[in-house]
């Protein structure tokens, strides 16, 4: 556990390092995903406005807090490893980290760790001045912020286990990139990214509460505005519970096939 | 087959050779890859779609070998032989097809921790090192990979650094070095957890002479500091030659010969090929040996090794020699041609691969 706590010590320093000598490129990226949930905030809010105030209860105000919390955690949760994965096994360059006595997704989590890190001292000053901006109408009761660390630390490692399975078909698929298209698609929609899942059509709001999708960010960001009942809070963290459960379960078996696969063809 | 086992393999003062139990133990391994196959044009192409059709290829035809503690083994073939794929199956990365290979008591493709920590695999020129930050960092970073204690890893760096004279280069990003300077720190790199076992492939591929020397005299230096033992490929037979006192020739993917550097040297190229560049033209060559090419005022003869020191005297005392050099035939294509033609090989002169480039007026060496 030292030994593993030094590694990732190491991976930081690295990776810190690496990073900033893109500051360009990284600049770029947040803007990027800065302006995503701005545009829908942006929509959201002149429909709102222009239905008299509010859209199935939500304001424009709600709707500015429901964004840029939104925001926070797509930061803190999303990951690239369906892109690194794919050049990963294409470029080859898996197979010197498959020789090394640890498992690569421990480089993979340093690395998304200590980006989040880095990126959120832009992230959050950006959402200061959107909350002047936007006016948000921010309800948080110290119970949700408080419940709300675990759900986003649930969060994230949900969606890393999702993606890196989802990343692992690069082992069979040559061109992994219309699988993550689509992936994408479903996420934007029943995650609750693009709309809240309050403003689905009902059987497509039943779907998305049954999926994992919603728990990786649409959950916890209710959580903390106060829009759930408390039996709701519960059965998100279970249903946060079972998901991690199956997809890690998932991503061992995918994993250890792939890289099977990936050394019976020729590393 | 055309299987020679002349020697056994060299003992080394000091360490068990032989009678030690093998670290390394190959036995009848053999790896077949199925490669999709089809035919050009959109037919084809769209038959592809719902009828893969692959084509069975043999990288490794199902090879035996042990080495002892401490050797270090050339292992030479030409490209496509089956000398990375055999090195992938050893260090973990591959399944093999059939066969069973034991590496210190592991199974290899099990890639059980205990076994990645004691050995290493080189291959290429963008493993070890991470591509934006100084190599000194990269080799923090592979302390914590390998657990390596402060103390120990201070002073293999230390001592890997004075070996390969890599001082300037640690604070460098890793982009910023030359080709030459980047392999030496990809070595330094996968040696600093002191592995035991190292599969070196093609070290010194796209490297300057002095570079490749300088990797040369490196890998015999660790090897005999911490008694490791070395299954190295390379297409320079000065490489094997310099490291290696034992040679496993594989071609096709099967092995060829497997002993004692000098006995393959004597099998594969019994001759010499002998290259005088004449100040003016000249005739009766045929009396100094075969004579491969004239062209020009050059004349190429293929000499018996035996013969070579007397032929090359006689030519500089009965020609107006200019320029003269004795050349043992690139190995990859003398293995070739014996085992395609299964004969005596056919020396072929490529004058550009000289060995040993003799000005007239100094002694030839024998």
């Amino acid at each position: 556990m030292i030994d593993l706590l030094h590694l990732y010590r190491a991976e930081f320093k690295t990776t810190i390092a690496g990073q900033l000598q893109y500051r360009g490129y990284l600049v770029i990226w947040l803007i990027g995903l800065i302006l995503e949930p701005v545009i829908y905030l942006s929509v959201w809010s002149t429909v709102a406005i222009s239905q008299g105030g509010a859209v199935d209860g939500f304001t424009a105000a709600d709707f500015a807090a429901y964004y840029l919390v939104a925001l926070v955690v797509s930061q803190a949760t999303f990951t690239w490893i369906m892109w690194e994965m794919e050049y990963w096994i294409r470029q080859g360059t898996l197979s010197p980290l498959l020789v090394r006595p640890v498992h690569p997704i421990h480089r993979h989590i340093a690395n998304n760790l200590t980006f989040k890190l880095l990126t959120m001292a832009v992230v959050v000053p950006v959402v200061a001045v959107l909350s002047i901006v936007f006016q948000p109408n921010f309800t948080i009761s110290a119970w949700s912020a408080a419940a709300f660390v675990p759900a986003l630390a649930m969060a994230m490692a949900l969606r890393f286990a999702v993606e890196w399975t989802l990343a692992s078909t690069a082992f069979w698929v040559t061109r992994v990139s219309a699988i993550n298209q689509l992936y994408f698609v479903v996420f934007l929609f029943l995650s609750g990214y693009g709309v809240p899942l309050a403003l689905l059509p009902g059987p497509v709001r039943v779907l998305a509460e049954w999926l994992p999708f919603y728990r990786m960010l649409g959950f916890p960001v209710e959580l903390l505005l106060g829009r759930l009942s408390m039996n709701q809070v519960v059965y998100g963290f279970a249903a946060q519970l079972g998901w991690l459960a199956i997809a890690v379960t998932l991503l061992n078996v995918m994993w250890a096939r792939g890289v099977r696969q990936y050394s019976a063809v020729g590393a | 087959m055309n299987v020679a086992r002349t020697e056994s393999p060299p003992m080394r003062n000091g360490q068990q050779g032989a009678f030690g139990s093998p670290v390394i133990r190959v036995d009848g391994l053999r790896k077949t890859y199925n490669v999709p196959e089809r035919e050009s044009g959109l037919r084809a192409s769209v038959g592809s779609l719902f009828r893969r059709q692959t084509k069975e290829v043999v990288a490794v035809a199902g090879i035996s070998f042990d080495v002892a503690p401490g050797e270090v083994v050339g292992f030479l073939g030409p490209n496509g032989a089956g000398k990375t794929t055999t090195l992938k199956m050893l260090s973990g990365l591959l399944y093999p097809s059939e066969g069973e290979a034991t590496v210190l008591s592991h199974v290899p493709w099990q890639r059980e921790r205990a076994y990645l920590r004691q050995m290493t695999l080189v291959m290429g020129q963008r493993n070890q090192l991470v591509w934006d930050i100084p190599v000194a960092d990269s080799f923090e970073l592979n302390r914590a990979i390998y657990r390596i204690p402060e103390a120990e890893f201070r002073q293999t760096r230390d001592e890997l650094s004075e070996l390969l004279d890599l001082g300037p280069l640690l604070t460098k990003p890793v982009r910023n070095l030359s080709l030459g300077e980047r392999m030496k720190c990809e070595l330094a790199g996968a040696l600093l957890h002191r592995p035991r076992v190292l599969f070196l492939d093609e070290p010194t591929l796209g490297l300057d002479v002095t570079a490749q020397r300088r990797i040369r005299g490196f890998v015999a230096e660790y090897a005999a500091r911490y008694e490791a033992t070395v299954l190295l490929t390379s297409p320079y037979m000065a490489d094997v030659e310099a490291l290696a006192e034992r040679v496993i020739v594989i071609h096709h993917g099967s092995l060829l010969f497997d002993g004692g550097l000098g006995a393959l040297v004597e099998r594969f190229s019994p001759h010499k090929t002998v290259i005088v560049d004449l100040e003016h033209a000249g005739d009766g060559f045929e009396r100094y040996g075969e004579v491969v090419a004239i062209d020009g005022l050059r004349a190429t003869f293929r000499v018996p090794k035996a013969d070579a020191a007397a032929v090359t005297a006689r030519l500089l005392a009965e020609l107006p020699v200019v320029d003269l050099s004795v050349t043992d035939p690139p190995i990859d294509e003398v293995i070739d041609t014996v085992f395609t033609s299964g004969t005596e090989p056919v020396v072929e002169a490529v004058p550009e691969l000289a060995s040993e480039v003799v000005p007239v007026s100094e002694p030839v060496p024998a």
